[in-house]
């Protein structure tokens, strides 16, 4: 029996002819087998994982020298983003219509209350795991040279970080927020020089008109303008202040010679002779 | 005994956060300081050994001969930090499941809450409000805690103890940033958050919260104490400033001996300036404890009263 000649059929591709082909080696620009270079390469082609050197000391991986809080801090830094974003799709900053959204995303939206709770859960956390996070770095000593600046940087986030949390909390439009702002910022009015019942704000002219807490809140109540003001510090300003920051924190924790340990130990003989340079 | 109120504050769902520090404070306190004593005892044993010290890898976790010194960051590091994201996940997944965040009636300016609290993390600073005027607790202090904290690099001038746990070599600036964060930080927290009650005044653990509690106001400017009225604006004025800088003179003095004593090789690196903020810093976060002896103990209100400012 003469065979005949047909078209040949279409054949799905296997797992290792798709990798030959045009479509893979345009995304992936190494193999994957378990070489060195492949292995730096995954890390050094992929932008997202370039954050990280090819190699780093073997004892840093270790949870017990940085207890992992930097990065998971980022980690909540990123839920917060993601959670952030899809609530923002459900509410308005607007008075009134502020606190009736959030009831809406409790009760009609799917996972609304979940992904509020989720919002609010990792803002909690992320204060923690900041804390913890300069707790650790300060017990190790990784402030001392070269990383003097990125200590600076660090408290900088810390600031922004706790902001991030307060600018928040009015947004609710609720009791509770309502009146952590109203106390907040009154103590704004307080403010030496620039507020109007700080030291010497009097003096200089300063009125509940023209000080910081007007200027934070937008008036002199914690009204609208106040709702306005913080919805934009919270969702627009501060999350670009505090993702700057965290690129030059990354940047320069790179830059001063990747994490600081775990060191060798110093030892009082170091002090006077020459290092011994070791591992 | 009422241990429901207690109940009530500790199960908050915003004060769940807190809740869970007071456990990982203790333990991340206890988790470095063990590291840091190890580490101790491999300098104690190195320095008695000078020979050894030039072989040894230096540190205390393990190492053989011929093991590299780095490894790849992928696997042994991403898959570490994607385990982390996956654990991070479960708990908030786990936490958003079984615990509402909460919400209050909407936002009446005419309906006062009492009391009237701040997030937790901020009610050390609330809590200061009750020993300092606003000036001070909510502009001054927090400016000098984060000004303070940029400052340690750049006054710490001991080299030792860089990138690794130890006690043994930095004893001097890990009790300042013990007693500054694990004990006035903290403690003012948990002190705002399960012992204030209406009005901010003082429940222990244990007392019902009473919202018709009154109490007598004992508290007087410490000229009082010296027979000074408040209406001898001057005298008071000059008194409290002699005070004020009496505290700042005798501190700084005492501040100066002790480190001589003390730390006498911080005192030999450091520069005038280095040298003059340590005891500055030093002078003002001991300044908070004692005045809160002062008006706790004491029912001191001010030191200094002038027209435009008190302390
Ligand atoms: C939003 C807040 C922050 C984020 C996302 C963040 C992130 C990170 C990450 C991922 C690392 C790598 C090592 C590790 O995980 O421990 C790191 C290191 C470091 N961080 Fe932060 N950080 C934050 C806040 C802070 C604060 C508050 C301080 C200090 C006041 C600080 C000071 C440092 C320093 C000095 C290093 C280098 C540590 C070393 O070399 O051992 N950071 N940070």
């Amino acid at each position: 029996m003469a065979e005949t000649p047909t078209k040949p059929k279409f054949k799905l591709p296997s797992v290792a002819e798709l990798k030959e082909g045009q479509i893979w080696k345009s995304i992936f620009r190494h193999k994957l087998d378990e070489t060195p270079r492949n292995r730096s390469l995954a890390v050094l082609s992929n932008v997202f994982l370039h954050l990280h050197p090819a190699k780093i000391n073997r004892d840093a991986v270790r949870y017990n020298y940085t207890w992992g809080m930097g990065g998971i801090t980022f980690y909540l830094f990123l839920v917060l983003t993601i959670t952030g974003v899809l609530l923002m799709f459900y509410y308005h900053p607007s008075k009134g219509q502020a606190y009736r959204d959030i009831m809406y995303i409790m009760h009609d939206v799917p996972f609304g209350n979940f992904t509020r709770n989720m919002h609010r859960w990792a803002a909690h956390s992320m204060i923690i795991t900041t804390w913890l996070h300069m707790f650790r770095v300060f017990l190790t000593g990784s402030y001392k040279p070269p990383r003097e600046f990125n200590w600076n940087i660090g408290v900088l986030l810390l600031l922004f970080t706790m902001l991030l949390s307060f600018t928040g909390y009015l947004l609710p439009d609720d009791q509770l927020g309502f009146w952590a702002v109203t106390v907040g910022t009154n103590m704004a009015r307080a403010t030496p020089v620039l507020g109007s019942e700080g030291p010497f704000g009097p003096q200089m002219g300063i009125t509940a008109f023209n000080d910081v807490r007007f200027a934070l809140l937008g008036g002199s109540i914690v009204d609208a303008n106040a709702l306005l003001r913080a919805y934009i510090w919270h969702c627009v300003a501060i999350p670009i202040i505090a993702s700057v920051l965290m690129i030059v924190h990354f940047w320069r924790i790179r830059k001063d010679g990747a994490i600081s340990g775990p060191a060798p130990v110093m030892i009082e003989q170091d002090l006077s002779g020459p290092v011994a340079k070791k591992a | 005994m009422d241990w429901h109120q207690l109940m009530i504050i500790t199960t908050a769902p915003d004060n769940v956060p807190i809740v869970i520090m007071l456990f990982l404070m203790p333990f991340y306190t206890w988790y470095g300081l063990k590291q840091s004593f190890a580490n101790d005892r491999l300098i104690e044993k190195l320095e008695a050994d000078p020979e050894l010290a030039k072989t040894h890898h230096r540190k205390t976790q393990p190492w053989v001969k011929g093991w590299d010194s780095t490894v790849h960051v992928w696997p042994y590091l991403l898959k570490i930090e994607f385990l982390a994201a996956i654990i991070v996940t479960l708990i908030l997944v786990v936490w958003s499941i079984f615990l509402d965040a909460p919400l209050e009636e909407p936002a009446n300016p005419n309906l006062t809450m009492n009391p009237s609290k701040a997030p937790w993390y901020f009610l050390g600073l609330q809590e200061m409000l009750v020993y300092f005027d606003p000036w001070i607790a909510g502009v001054v202090l927090p400016g000098i805690i984060l000004g303070g904290l940029m400052a340690i690099p750049y006054i710490d001038v001991n080299p030792r103890g860089n990138g690794y746990y130890t006690y043994k070599q930095r004893k001097f600036s890990i009790w300042m940033f013990f007693i500054g964060f694990l004990v006035l930080w903290l403690v003012l927290i948990v002190v705002g958050t399960f012992i204030r009650g209406p009005g901010w005044m003082w429940f222990w653990p244990g007392e019902t919260w009473d919202h018709h509690r009154i109490v007598h106001e004992l508290n007087r400017n410490l000229h009082e104490f010296f027979g000074i009225k408040d209406s001898e604006v001057l005298k008071a004025a000059g008194f409290g400033a002699t005070v004020v800088g009496a505290y700042f003179a005798v501190g700084g003095f005492a501040c100066d001996r002790l480190f001589r004593k003390f730390a006498p090789e911080m005192v030999k690196k450091q520069n005038v300036a280095q040298y003059a903020t340590t005891i500055a810093l030093t002078v003002m976060m001991f300044g908070l404890p004692i005045k809160m002896l002062l008006r706790l103990g004491f029912t001191v209100k001010y030191v200094m009263v002038t027209p435009w400012f008190n302390i």
